[in-house]
C-alpha cells in the first residue's frame, strides 16, 4: 500500500468481490478508527451504514474504506499493490486555506530541502522538467 | 532576470518533475542557477499544488501563504527552455512584488482563480502514483495499463499525460505529444479553468 509518502505492507484478505483488513490493519497501518461512529481519524468521521458493505463479518472492504473516506484507491491486483491518494475535499480545503503546502525534496546532490525552512522569505516556486 | 530578484530576498526553488535526476541534470549545469534545484520524481508538487502541467509557477510569502496561485504559463510547449517560461507582464509582477510588495491579487481572486480538483482527477493522480511504482518495481505491462488509466481519468492533466510518456518509452517532443495536443486543442483547449468547490466536488 502506496499511502501518502509511505510504503506500507498492509495484511489483505483478497476474494474475487473484496479486499478485506482487520481494524488493527486498519488503525495501525492507515491510521484510522472504526467507531460506532463510523470511520475516524484525528476530529473527522464518516459514517458507515451497514448497508454500505464497508464492514463484513468484523473486517474492513479496502474499496469501501476508501470510498467511504472520500480517497482515491488505485488498485493492481495482479501485482497486488494500492496506492491510497489524496482526497479531493482534503485537497479543496487545503486549497482554500491558501497556504501553501510544505514539503522535502532533494536536490540533485541528494541534500534535501523544505518550502517551511524559508519561512520569513518570498518565494517563486517554479515546477519544470526535461519533458 | 531571477537571479537579479534573488539579490533582492527572492527565494527560487524549482522542481523537476522528471522521472529522474539525470534526466534534468544537463539543463541545470547548462543554466547554472544559483538556487537549489530539486527533483519530484513522485509528482508530490502536481498533487500538492494542483499543477497540471509545466512550467508552473507559485508565489509564496514570507508568511508561507500562496499570494499567486499556479498559474502554467502555457507558453510555447514546444520549446520549453528553463528560463524562458514567462511573459514579461509576469516577469513586471514579479519584480513589483520583490521591490514593493504590490500583490496582483486579493485572496478573494486568489481563491476564483484556483483550479480545485475533482475525485477524478485525484484518482488520475493515485493511478499515476501505483504507475510510477509498479515501472520501479519492473512491471512494464502493469504501469502501461495505470498510466492509460490515470490518462483516462484526467485528459487534461498534461502531467499525468505528458509526464509518463518518458517513463512509457514514448517521445514527448515528437508524435504522442502531437496528438495529446491535438486532441487537446479539439477539445477547446480547455487547460487551465478556475474551479471552485461546487465545480469540483458539487459540494
Amino acid at each position: 500500500m502506496l499511502d501518502e509518502a509511505s510504503r506500507r505492507e498492509l495484511p489483505v484478505t483478497v476474494s474475487d468481490t473484496h479486499l478485506l483488513i482487520a481494524p488493527e490493519t486498519l488503525s495501525e497501518i492507515l491510521g484510522w478508527e472504526l467507531k460506532p461512529q463510523g470511520l475516524c481519524r484525528d476530529s473527522a468521521c464518516f459514517p458507515v451504514a451497514d448497508s454500505d458493505g464497508v464492514v463484513i463479518d468484523g473486517a474492513i472492504d479496502l474499496e469501501g474504506f476508501a470510498r467511504t473516506v472520500g480517497r482515491p484507491l488505485a488498485l493492481d491486483r495482479e501485482h497486488r499493490v494500492a496506492a491510497l491518494g489524496t482526497a479531493a475535499a482534503t485537497r479543496a480545503d487545503a486549497m482554500e486555506s491558501l497556504v501553501a503546502p510544505d514539503f522535502r525534496l532533494p536536490d540533485l546532490d541528494g541534500r534535501m530541502h523544505t518550502l517551511s525552512e524559508h519561512l520569513g522569505k518570498k518565494v517563486f516556486l517554479v515546477a519544470h522538467a526535461s519533458w | 532576470m531571477y537571479e537579479e530578484l534573488a539579490d533582492e530576498g527572492l527565494v527560487i526553488i524549482s522542481v523537476a518533475l522528471d522521472q529522474s535526476g539525470e534526466d534534468i541534470r544537463p539543463f541545470i549545469e547548462e543554466a547554472k542557477p544559483a538556487h537549489p534545484s530539486l527533483i519530484d520524481t513522485e509528482h508530490v508538487l502536481a498533487d500538492l499544488y494542483g499543477m497540471v502541467n509545466i512550467p508552473t509557477a507559485v508565489w509564496i510569502d514570507e508568511d508561507g501563504n500562496i499570494v499567486r496561485p499556479n498559474e502554467p504559463v502555457f507558453g510555447s510547449d514546444m520549446f520549453k527552455d528553463f528560463h524562458g517560461m514567462d511573459t514579461d507582464i509576469h516577469k513586471n509582477e514579479l519584480r513589483a512584488w520583490v521591490r514593493e510588495g504590490k500583490l496582483p491579487f486579493s485572496p478573494e481572486e486568489i481563491r476564483a482563480r484556483q483550479m480545485l480538483p475533482t475525485r477524478d482527477e485525484q484518482l488520475a493522480r493515485t493511478e499515476f502514483t501505483l504507475a510510477w511504482h509498479l515501472h520501479g518495481a519492473g512491471h512494464a505491462d502493469a504501469a502501461e495499463r495505470h498510466f492509460v488509466r490515470a490518462g483516462e481519468l484526467s485528459p487534461n492533466d498534461f502531467m499525468v499525460r505528458r509526464g509518463s510518456m518518458p517513463i512509457r518509452g514514448l517521445d514527448p517532443m515528437g508524435e504522442p505529444f502531437f496528438e495529446l495536443y491535438e486532441e487537446w486543442q479539439a477539445r477547446g483547449r480547455p487547460y487551465y479553468q478556475a474551479r471552485d468547490r461546487k465545480e469540483a466536488l458539487g459540494e
